[in-house]
């Protein structure tokens, strides 16, 4: 065999193709395409034999009912809403027990060290920093993951999902891109990171980027318990929860909307492009499988989250304990540091503290009311309250809150950068540290641009 | 024009997004090009298919039709680059 | 090594559990995001490692997915490969295995959720399927585990030989097959047996350039006088 001349004759039999098909002049694909589903006609005329129509065409009643105009929308945000329910309400307990367990677990290694005569650092560093800042992240994060990652999973066995879609693509449509980012979304509220880890879903590599980007303006089951807590704090006197929800579902579509408008922007500038061909299939609905979601949901997504989390949680433990313990003239670094975030936190409607705990919650959203009940008392350690009369107490009568501070700090919740985990996420996904980036300073911007417009004036019209 | 129209009632060619959402129609041909053109191709929407529109999204796009067994959504605009024998 | 082809939603990540069971990993294909889905089943005392690919209606390139699942089939070629069919749908899924067909000899049809057809009161004679397309044709409902054993039979017997295949090839029109016959001699002399030249032809005909590449790269491969001894050891 002659070396180096087989892709000469490649190139002598690709001219020869250019022969026989000039200027593509043989159609070939669209006549491809067109005989081989004539053929695919001809054999199933041939083998498949229908008897009469079924009696009841379910996916037609269902659908009929889940897209159409007067309850398409509607059933969507009850069916969010039941979900959201059963995942608050269902994780509360486990959440609990979780958080006992470790904490005694606390103890233990607590004695153990003692007994070892471990010096009090020792304790401090690893029991006190990182253990429990795992142990919170887990005890947290861990039960609502474990029951909202199988509902959603449920759904979308039973081919639910391609209909939400269906429903909100014009929405989407209009910030130029593409209705499946709705899915990604959804996702997100599990979880950021899991929502950007679904843009895979998305095929057109423009619109999957810029539901990556703009994904962490729906709140993640980190962020609720802090937007609850807020929101339970400004209509506290009235003490109603009904209408602490109403406040939450408020910041849920604040954030919906953020997402279309920054989706819109991003499509007109950085991500400028026109939407990509749509095609959605709306799949028969199936019963769903059991075992397949519990594996899928719990395997696929909650470890695989989780295991994201604990990575990110453990070094952030060692390094919020140094930033809290480690004292330079009397005073720790975590109170120098909020002393010299103090006047910007202000001009936010905030406190130096405040953006703090932000900074510092960057690793997993569910620390940053911890870290900030942590600094406030001086502990040392990530500390919860259990009773929003005590937070209230410490929030409004020791650091002077007022109803600004509180729906600052929950916009800033909402808009400002993903997780850790999340940013982690989307540099894995998307193998750039620009958009990694950019997907980080965003959010901030906006954040930032919000809460300062919303602080001035309120301040300005004396509202505070 | 309009006349013309007329004449050619038996067989009038209009596009997929004209569909009333319960009739059916045969598929006259793609005016796509390229890569949506293979793409729809390889949906089965090859001439002479028939599809049938079934239902509209609340917010008034995209439609979903059914092709050779499966319901698949276009929007407006793909709909458009689909002519249909009604 | 056996794929697993299909299209969406026929089930085909149900029969890949039922077969491999907790014998599986999962991880993303080279250098992209579509997860890759791998497991093993012994039948035997065979070892046979199941690759799960990506749900496409057709192997015409047109989306990542699509690419992924024929460069898969044509380039690493599989001892079997079996094509689920979802029996409510049967037009639109042969036309998937039609391609298949075009590709590989060696195939063995699953026509799932016979269940779900058989409530929409859809009727398939099987026997006259597989005779048509000649290769075996077995009914599943790999939900209920019904058919199971009968397609790891089968999957065994056409990998191993045992089971030989008459493949369906679709005839295109005069100009198409007249170019194909120029073409297929020329290109069993480049590539020998390496690739179906018949598949080739027709891929080269329509200017597939992500298959040209792939051609352009197996040649240079041979080319490479250090590949080439390489090849001739062992063969």
């Amino acid at each position: 065999m002659s070396r180096g001349s087989l892709s000469a004759d490649l190139n002598e039999l690709m001219q020869e193709v250019n022969r026989l098909n000039p200027g593509s002049s043989l159609k070939l694909n669209d006549s491809i395409v067109c005989t081989i589903y004539s053929r695919a006609e001809e054999i199933t005329g041939g083998i498949v034999l229908r008897r009469g129509k079924p009696k009841f065409d379910w996916d037609k009643k269902l659908d009929d009912v889940i897209t159409s105009r007067v309850f398409g929308f509607p059933s969507m945000l009850l069916l969010l809403a039941v979900i959201f329910w059963i995942t608050v309400a269902g994780a509360n307990i486990p959440s609990e027990m979780m958080a006992t367990a470790f904490f005694w677990g606390q103890e233990r290694l607590t004695a153990l060290l003692h007994w070892l005569h471990a010096p009090a650092w020792v304790n401090g560093f690893f029991v006190e920093g990182i253990y429990r800042c795992l142990a919170w992240v887990v005890s947290v994060m861990l039960p609502p993951m474990a029951i909202f990652f199988p509902c959603f999973t449920l759904l979308e066995d039973m081919g639910y999902l391609p209909r939400i879609a269906f429903n909100l693509d014009n929405l989407f449509k209009k910030a130029g891109t593409h209705g499946k980012q709705s899915l990604t979304m959804s996702m997100g509220f599990g979880c950021n990171a899991a929502g950007v880890i679904a843009c895979r879903i998305i095929e057109s590599p423009r619109e999957r980027l810029i539901a990556m980007l703009t994904n962490n303006f729906v709140p993640c089951n980190g962020r609720f318990p802090t937007l609850i807590a807020l929101a339970g704090l400004l209509v506290m006197g009235m003490a109603t929860s009904l209408s602490a929800s109403f406040i939450v579902v408020g910041v849920v579509l604040t954030g919906i909307m953020t997402t279309l408008v920054v989706s819109w922007l991003l499509s007109k500038t950085l991500l400028k492009g026109v939407p990509s061909s749509f095609t959605l299939e709306l799949p028969p609905y199936r019963k769903p499988q059991l075992g397949r979601i519990i594996t899928r949901s719990i395997f696929d997504r909650t470890l695989f989250v989780l295991r994201r989390a604990v990575l990110v949680a453990a070094p952030a433990g060692a390094v919020i304990w140094l930033l809290a313990n480690v004292h330079i003239g009397g005073v720790s670094i975590l109170a120098h540091g909020a002393n010299w975030l103090h006047p910007f936190g202000q001009l936010l409607g905030m406190d130096g503290y405040i953006l703090m705990a932000f900074l510092l919650g960057l690793p997993a959203n569910e620390i940053v009311i911890p870290i900030l009940l942590m600094s406030y008392m001086a502990t040392g350690t990530m500390i919860e309250l259990d009773s929003l009369e005590a937070l209230r107490q410490l929030f409004v009568a020791e650091h002077g809150w007022t109803w600004l501070t509180a729906v600052c700090m929950m916009l800033f919740s909402l808009l400002h950068y993903p997780c850790g985990t999340t940013l982690w996420t989307i540099f894995k996904e998307s193998g750039s540290l620009k958009w990694t980036a950019l997907a980080a300073l965003i959010p901030l911007g906006i954040a930032v641009i919000v809460c300062f417009v919303l602080a001035q004036s309120a301040r300005l019209l004396g509202w505070v | 024009m309009g006349n013309r129209q007329l004449d050619n009632q038996a067989d009038k060619i209009i596009s997929l997004y004209d569909l009333p959402v319960g009739r059916s129609a045969t598929v006259s041909s793609i005016q796509a090009e390229g890569i949506i053109r293979r793409r729809m191709l390889d949906l089965g929407l090859v001439p002479g298919t028939r599809v049938e529109a079934l239902r509209i999204s609340p917010a008034g796009d995209p439609k979903a039709y059914r092709i050779r067994g499966a319901v698949i959504a276009f929007r407006k605009e793909e709909a458009y680059q689909i002519l249909i024998n009604l | 090594m056996i794929a697993l082809a299909g299209n969406p939603n026929t089930g085909k990540s149900t029969v890949f559990n039922a077969l491999t069971g907790l014998n599986q990993h999962t991880g993303n294909w080279p250098g992209k995001t579509v997860l890759r889905a791998a497991g093993r089943f012994i039948h035997h005392g065979l070892t046979f490692k199941l690759i799960d690919l990506p749900g496409t209606y057709s192997l015409m390139a047109n989306s990542v997915e699509e690419q992924l699942a024929r460069d898969f089939l044509c380039f690493e070629r599989p001892d079997a490969t079996v094509v689920v069919l979802d029996a409510t749908c049967m037009e639109r899924n042969l036309n998937l295995a039609l391609q298949v067909l075009e590709t590989t000899p060696r195939v063995v049809l699953c026509v799932n959720l016979i269940d779900e057809a058989e409530r929409k009161k859809i009727y398939i004679d099987y026997r006259a399927l597989a005779v048509k397309l000649g290769v075996p044709v077995v009914p599943t409902s790999a939900r209920n585990g019904t058919g199971l054993d009968r397609l790891v039979e089968n999957i065994s017997g056409v990998a191993t030989g045992r089971i030989e295949t008459k493949p369906y090839i679709i005839q295109y029109k005069e100009e198409i097959e007249e170019a194909v016959r120029r073409l297929e001699p020329k290109l069993k002399k480049l590539v020998g047996d390496a690739f179906n030249t018949r598949w080739l032809a027709l891929r080269l005909l329509d200017k597939d350039q992500a298959v040209i590449a792939a051609v352009e790269q197996w040649l240079a491969r041979q080319d490479d006088p250090a590949a080439g001894m390489a090849e001739v050891i062992l063969a």
